[in-house]
């Protein structure tokens, strides 16, 4: 294998559109990962099933799209509603009962993924299911160096607006300065009438709907399996802990990993660009655990 | 007595001998306890995984291994007795296969398995088999480069579909080509023959590119992909990042006659998968296709899909070679026991032994005539070249004039030839259990 077969020639219209297919690549790892985000950030519960909501939320679109005849577009926010509503669900019967407890939490989600996993199996079968995407999202934008296909480009968009939104509910209305007083502190968010557990059942439902919608976007791009939740687990996991738990750090480590891995993958290919990304983040754990943004202090 | 250092290692490695003993002699003590028992069933091991990425192919793998004993079974089964299939679930994970075999050896006793549909299993499940001196058949193509005493595969090998494949691309569309595999050995391996074959004819590789088993994410390669511009891209992907890679292709605007993707795996279920549209144009070799017109494979499609196992839809040519391997597995254990006489004697080796030059003729084989190879276990065959079509299914382009033998060193002439009894090295050696 001679050198040049390893690097390929740089091409600038080629690495523009990679810096592209970055964006892409980052978006696809942000919306796996803001549910998480949200989830860990503000309960610090770590929810190791947060892949199988991503799943449900790709099965459940496939129902409604199959047995419904629902259009692609509507399914997003009926998903979003139905996984919230699971979560809500799941929140009040097992995570409500682990708080303060972090290490059983991580192994209560993870049997409950496990559950999950058999229960969509033994319901669906392990014959792989599609999603079809509307045709009007068929195209190609190709403008000079940029090729992206359009369902990217709209995967893009929603995880902009799916992120502004959130932004806009932490931030700018009571509920979400509610949230903040309880992450900062819940005790003292108590003492002033905040209840704390309503909160956490809420917080929870929104981080599960999200991956619902982050769900029923993937569906569009992968084969529906019963396991193909832990595939996005893992980048979802990379993006929190490189971001450190805050919805900015999330926005910015997802970008910095979808360019790398889409740089490297463009430069070499993309074994070895998985090789360089994995260590490159494990030699800055090394030297920032606590991720690139971190919560401000608490002021006592 | 005081234990010094130096005692204690005698002891404890006499210790060691000891305990290994057992195993030792094992096959001997086995022998009072009969593979096949004259009042019970005959057990065959299916180890295909029904989950996971793989499960895209592999479901139909069990669903047609079943369907096959059924065949059988309701046609007074194997010497008289019934065939019982035990069924495991691999789940797609390589750990998963090299524990299950032993399970089915040493507790269900299995007479033999069929099973896997990646060489990663192959590899996976075979030291195990080697190890027991047991048989497995693997029912699919495969890069070859392997001489065991226990393992026999009834899919096409490097020799006979790449190198059918490669200098007819070459021909129609071009000589400058990128390579897309999923990241394990087969595709690695199959490439570097595929270099062989293309530099043969002048051929040029652009780029040569891997994801992981189930990735799905192409991007950052079709990107490549446009920047070299190839006039075929060579895709050894398999399961559902073949699937993933089809539909990727049309999204990003490629079109099949101007570029397009020459297979050794997408066959009809993966087009089924992928939907016809996705399919349509790009090419496959393979020694079997549904739109084979032979009264033979009509009567299999159409008694096959009309069955409960059928659910899949179509048939494809891992399915069709995973049948094969359940009637080679009948007819070498009907040849062991005309040679030997008492069913309870017979043991996986014997089976295998037997299989040498065993053929099944144009009434049961839907791709036709085949025969398994005396010397390395392989199958021959005629290897067949598709185009898919709008419906989803093959249009038959090329199909080999006679017979083609498999040769699993075509590329590899100083490592020796393969026979029956291990591999024969140009040293004048015989290795066995070559992997």
């Amino acid at each position: 294998m001679s050198v040049t077969d390893f690097w390929t020639p740089f091409e600038l219209n080629s690495f523009l559109n990679a810096l592209f297919i970055g964006l892409s690549i980052a978006s696809i790892w942000l919306i796996a990962a803001v549910g998480l985000t949200i989830i860990y950030g503000t309960m610090g519960v770590i929810n190791m099933a947060h892949g199988e909501l991503i799943m449900l939320g790709a099965y459940t679109t496939y129902v409604l799209q199959t047995f419904f005849y629902i259009p692609f577009l509507l399914c997003l926010p009926l998903v979003f509603i139905i996984v919230s509503i699971f979560g809500l669900f799941i929140e009040r019967t097992i995570i409500r009962r682990l708080y303060n407890r972090p290490l059983d939490t991580l192994l209560a989600t993870w049997g409950l993924s496990l559950i999950l996993i058999q229960g969509v199996r033994v319901i669906f079968g392990t014959a792989p299911k599609y999603v079809s995407i509307p045709s009007w999202l068929n195209f190609q934008v190709s403008l000079g160096f940029l090729h992206l296909p359009g369902f990217r480009l709209f995967i893009i968009l929603a995880t902009a607006a799916l992120i502004f939104a959130t932004w806009y509910i932490a931030y700018r209305t009571t509920w979400g300065i509610r949230v903040r007083a309880v992450m900062a502190d819940p005790d003292m968010a108590s003492s002033f009438g905040i209840d704390s557990n309503r909160i956490y059942s809420i917080t929870f439902a929104y981080g599960a709907g999200l991956a619902g919608v982050a769900g029923a976007l993937f569906g569009g791009l992968k084969t529906l399996l019963p396991d193909m939740g832990s595939g996005y687990i893992v980048e979802a996991f990379l993006v929190v802990v490189v971001g450190g738990t805050q919805l900015l750090g999330s926005i910015f480590s997802s970008i910095i990993l979808g360019e790398l891995a889409s740089i490297f993958s463009y430069f070499t290919n993309d074994t070895f660009a998985r090789f360089v990304l994995f260590t490159l983040i494990v030699i800055f754990l090394r030297f920032r655990p606590q991720g690139l943004i971190t919560e401000g202090m608490k002021r006592r | 007595m005081t234990i010094t250092r130096r005692s204690l290692i005698k002891r404890s490695s006499a210790l060691a001998l000891a305990l290994s003993t057992p195993a030792i002699f094992r096959p001997s003590s086995a022998r009072a306890q009969p593979w096949i028992s004259k009042n019970g069933t005959i057990k065959l091991g299916v180890l295909f995984s029904q989950s996971g990425p793989l499960a895209v192919v592999e479901n139909d793998s069990t669903q047609v291994v079943l369907f096959a004993i059924d065949e059988i079974n309701a046609n007074g089964g194997v010497a008289g007795m019934q065939v019982e299939p035990v069924v495991i679930d691999a789940k797609s994970d390589v750990k998963v296969y090299s524990e299950k075999i032993s399970q089915l050896i040493l507790s269900d006793r299995v007479i033999s398995t069929i099973g896997g549909y990646t060489s990663a299993s192959r590899r996976a499940v075979a030291p195990f088999v080697m190890a027991r001196d047991h048989l497995f058949y693997y029912p699919t193509c495969y890069e070859g480069r392997e001489c065991t005493q226990n393992v026999i595969c009834t899919g096409p090998l490097a020799n006979q579909h790449s190198q059918d494949l490669i200098p007819f691309m070459v021909q129609n569309f071009g000589k400058r080509v990128y390579f897309v595999g999923s990241n394990y050995i087969w595709p690695k391996e199959s490439n570097k023959v595929a270099r062989v074959w293309l530099e043969k004819v002048g051929g040029e590789v652009l780029g040569e590119d891997y994801v992981p088993i189930g990735g799905s994410e192409f991007a950052p390669i079709f990107n490549k992909i446009r920047q070299a511009n190839p006039d075929f891209i060579f895709s050894t992907l398999i399961g559902d990042s073949d699937v993933a890679m089809h539909k990727q292709f049309l999204s990003e605007g490629f079109k099949a006659d101007k570029m397009p993707i020459a297979s050794l795996t997408t066959g009809e279920i993966e087009v089924r998968a992928m939907g016809a549209e996705a399919g349509a144009g790009h090419f496959l070799s393979a020694p079997y296709f549904q739109a084979l017109d032979t009264p033979t494979n009509n009567r299999f499609v159409e008694k096959y899909l009309g069955s409960k196992y059928g659910g899949g839809g179509v048939t494809h040519y891992n399915m069709e070679e995973t049948y094969l391997a359940v009637y080679f597995w009948k007819a070498g254990l009907e040849k062991a026991l005309a040679q030997t006489g008492d069913i309870e004697a017979i043991t996986p080796r014997m089976i295998r032994d037997a299989s040498g030059g065993v053929t099944i003729g144009d009434e049961i084989s839907p791709e036709g005539k085949v025969w398994i190879d005396p010397d390395n276990f392989n199958m021959w065959l005629r290897p067949k070249i598709g185009q898919c079509q709008g419906d989803g299914q093959f249009k038959i382009i090329k199909v080999a004039d006679q017979h083609v033998g498999p040769n699993p060193f075509e590329i590899y002439p100083d490592r020796g030839v393969c026979k029956a009894d291990g591999l024969h090295t140009p040293a004048g050696a015989i290795q066995k259990g070559v992997l």
